[in-house]
């Protein structure tokens, strides 16, 4: 609740609120006619401001280098070249929504080429995750009411009287009466939807972020006049980072070209680190993806993610080998195809097959376990199981032939039944649920992991149909 | 004699020109002599190439030539890099033939070109014990790359070789840099007296090796420690295997 003028109006509703019939913009008096026993907070626009602050913070250090606020609802984020840190830009957004969800934000995002456009469909869909592929901006914002365009209210309701009402509207119409009528305002909002216009975004920064920076007097653009001042300004930064007793998670490095452009790119490593070798060599992998323009004139890198780090001493045996550490190789792998696809395989206890493999990260403490030995397993595992037609004596033989992708097969050998159970304590699905395991081997000597669903006897079990699973050695 | 000691001096001459670093290499040998005694140093060279691939279906699931791998790669010390594509590996499979799943660091990547760029890098670090890539197509150039990666560590690099389609497999006989080209297929299971499925079994077929002869195998499967095996009846004769099977059965 706020004062728009001197009225008192809704400023912000939550979902309920809005199921209840409230909207913002909508005098306070009605809104508390409407539902007796409202619960009214005044607004606290500095409150906001810093909390949104915080956000952009927290944006900033787990997702992207250049992130800033946007008041008053808003963050925007330059994704460029973070993105590989999280699988894709649809991963990332998911996480990222699912994790300010589950903080109690209700947040919507979008990807586009422009901020403006990003801008409009994060408010103006009604999808909560959208991603705008490069190129089409123009036809995915058109349809948009021209109040997606951060034109000042009085402006957008001048511009509907006038019969504009979607952003096409706006797209086909003349410039030169627009401007006369409105001022360059209107104009250039919309060149900046569409990228015609560049806008900077100003990326936020911590009070104690450690943080080294660059100028140069001529613009640099080749490679490796980059990768040269990459290891002096990483040198810099680690003697930095020693002093304050850290080692960088995130390192971000952004290039600021001529044109006002910014180009950023960002490397994380596994365990906090400050080896300038292992930093450097992260960051010239990462050369290729930026793109020099008409050159940079100020390079710009910060550990916005730094952990305490302390050195430890190690105690050296006379009799064993060192273990050769591999932690850097994994970071290099992990910045190239994503920290995500670099993983250990970890045992769950489940009877499931396909439940008994967890992916840990590849830096993750050794535990020791492993998977029982007892019941063998096959190298390639079938997700979803096939279904295949058999001849099968019930309830407990295997199968007299099989037909798996269109080949029939007659079973020579086959051990089994291995029955698994569902896990009804952990899924009411599976209370009764049963599956009987057979290894069959035809007569040319492949085996074959298959499985009928249901025990043979209870229908209640299962469907009784039968599943190819895995393929043995 | 003298003609032997001639031909060393000429191989040591031609590595010289070669420019290759006259370290001697280690080799992991198979435990099993029949085996050992046909390979170029009786066992597998580290610090280089080798090619595995399966031979029939295996071309495209490369079930047992994943776990010919494993076991080559569980007999080696450290960490295991194993780079896949495609996401059907059952990582239960492969600590059953002697793999610890805290050994193995496993990366999955997009296409076969980041897969040979990512195990060219674990192959450069030289920390591993193997580094396994599984891919379907592997140019000379790329094999190459591989090798001189590998060159001066203690790194087996394995190139698994799995395709799509069994048209494509001819692919296998395309020249690589590798050191030693093996086909692993299945072959029915040992017998056993009472009904079911007896320890796996293999033919395992050397088609290629360098300074070597092609030859071929028949295996048993890896065991829990990745142990590969000569069939009974191959060690004694089929008499040894008739007389286990009557004492069994009386």
């Amino acid at each position: 609740m706020g004062y728009n003028g001197r009225r008192r109006v809704v400023l912000a509703a939550n979902i309920t609120a809005q199921a209840a019939g409230l909207h913002v913009g909508m005098a306070a008096a009605t809104a508390q006619v409407l539902v007796p026993g409202l619960l009214i907070r005044p607004a606290d626009p500095a409150a906001d401001a810093t909390a949104l602050n915080r956000l952009a913070l927290w944006v900033l250090r787990h997702y992207a280098p250049i992130a800033a606020a946007d008041p008053p609802d808003g963050i925007v984020i330059d994704t460029t070249g973070t993105d590989h840190l999280h699988g894709s830009e649809a991963a990332m957004l998911f996480t990222m929504i699912e994790r300010l969800e589950a903080s109690g934000f209700a947040a919507r995002a979008a990807i586009a080429d422009t901020w403006g456009a990003a801008h409009a469909l994060a408010r103006y869909t009604d999808r909560p995750i959208q991603i705008v592929p490069p190129g089409s901006t123009v036809a995915a914002i058109a349809p948009l009411p021209i109040a997606a365009l951060r034109l000042p209210p009085t402006m957008i309701a001048e511009l509907r009287t006038l019969g504009f009402t979607r952003l096409t509207d706006l797209m086909v119409a003349p410039r030169a009466p627009l401007t006369l009528r409105f001022g360059p305002e209107v104009v250039r909002r919309l060149d900046q939807a569409l990228g015609r216009v560049a806008e900077v975004i100003d990326p936020i920064r911590p009070a104690a972020l450690i943080e080294v920076r660059r100028n140069f007097p001529e613009p640099i653009a080749a490679a490796e006049t980059i990768a040269r001042y990459i290891g002096k300004l990483v040198a810099q930064l680690c003697t930095m980072l020693e002093a304050n007793g850290l080692g960088a998670r995130h390192l971000d490095l952004i290039c600021h070209r001529i044109d006002r452009r910014a180009q950023a790119v960002r490397v994380s490593t596994a365990m906090p680190t400050r080896d300038v070798k292992r930093l450097v060599r992260l960051l010239h992998d990462k050369i290729e993806t930026i793109d020099p323009g008409f050159g940079i004139e100020t390079l710009d890198l910060a550990a916005t993610l730094a952990e305490p780090f302390n050195m430890k001493q190690h105690a050296s045996t006379l009799v064993e080998d060192a273990v050769p550490d591999v932690s850097d190789l994994i970071d290099v792998l992990a910045n190239r195809v994503g920290e995500h696809r670099v993983y250990r395989a970890e045992p769950v206890v489940t009877d499931v097959p396909e439940r008994s493999v967890r992916r840990i990260p590849a830096l993750t403490p050794e535990t020791g376990a492993t998977w029982p030995t007892q019941w063998p397993r096959p190298p390639r595992l079938l997700t979803p199981p096939e279904l295949i037609e058999t001849v099968a004596l019930l309830p407990d033989h295997p199968p007299v032939s099989f037909t798996w992708r269109g080949i029939r097969r007659r079973v020579k050998r086959a051990d089994g039944p291995e029955r698994v159970f569902g896990e009804w304590w952990k899924r009411d699905a599976e209370l009764a649920a049963v599956r009987d395991y057979f290894r069959v081997e035809d007569d040319s000597g492949e085996r074959f992991w298959i499985f009928r669903a249901g025990d043979g006897q209870d229908s209640a079990t299962g469907s009784h149909r039968w599943f190819l699973h895995g393929v043995f050695g | 004699m003298r003609s032997r000691s001639a031909i060393e001096s000429l191989r040591a001459k031609i590595e010289k020109i070669e420019g290759r670093k006259p370290c001697p290499k280690s080799v992991l040998p198979f435990g099993i002599d029949k085996v050992d005694a046909r390979l170029p140093g009786r066992g597998l060279a580290r610090g280089s190439l080798h090619e595995i691939a399966g031979g029939g279906n295996g071309a495209i699931d490369g079930a047992a030539a994943a776990l010919f791998t494993a076991g080559i790669a569980a007999r080696t010390s450290g960490k295991v890099l194993w780079c896949i594509t495609r996401p059907d590996l059952f990582e239960p499979a492969l600590a059953q033939a002697g793999l610890h799943p805290d050994r193995v660091i496993y990366v999955e990547a997009g296409d076969d070109n980041i897969v040979l760029s990512c195990a060219e890098e674990g192959l450069r670090h030289g920390g591993f014990g193997a580094v396994v890539a599984e891919v379907a197509r592997l140019s000379m150039t790329a094999s190459r790359r591989l090798r001189l990666a590998a060159e001066g560590t203690n790194t087996i690099g394995i190139a698994l070789r799995r395709w799509r389609r069994q048209s494509e497999a001819v692919d296998f006989g395309q020249p690589t840099a590798a050191d030693t080209r093996w086909r692993v297929s299945i072959m029915p299971s040992e017998p056993l007296p009472v009904p079911g499925v007896g320890r796996h079994r293999w033919l395992v077929e050397l088609i290629r090796a360098r300074a070597g002869e092609s030859t071929d195998f028949e295996l048993e499967a890896c065991d829990a420690a990745g142990r590969l095996a000569l069939p009974a009846d191959v060690v004694h004769g089929p008499a040894a295997v008739e007389g286990w099977r009557r004492g069994a059965s009386a």
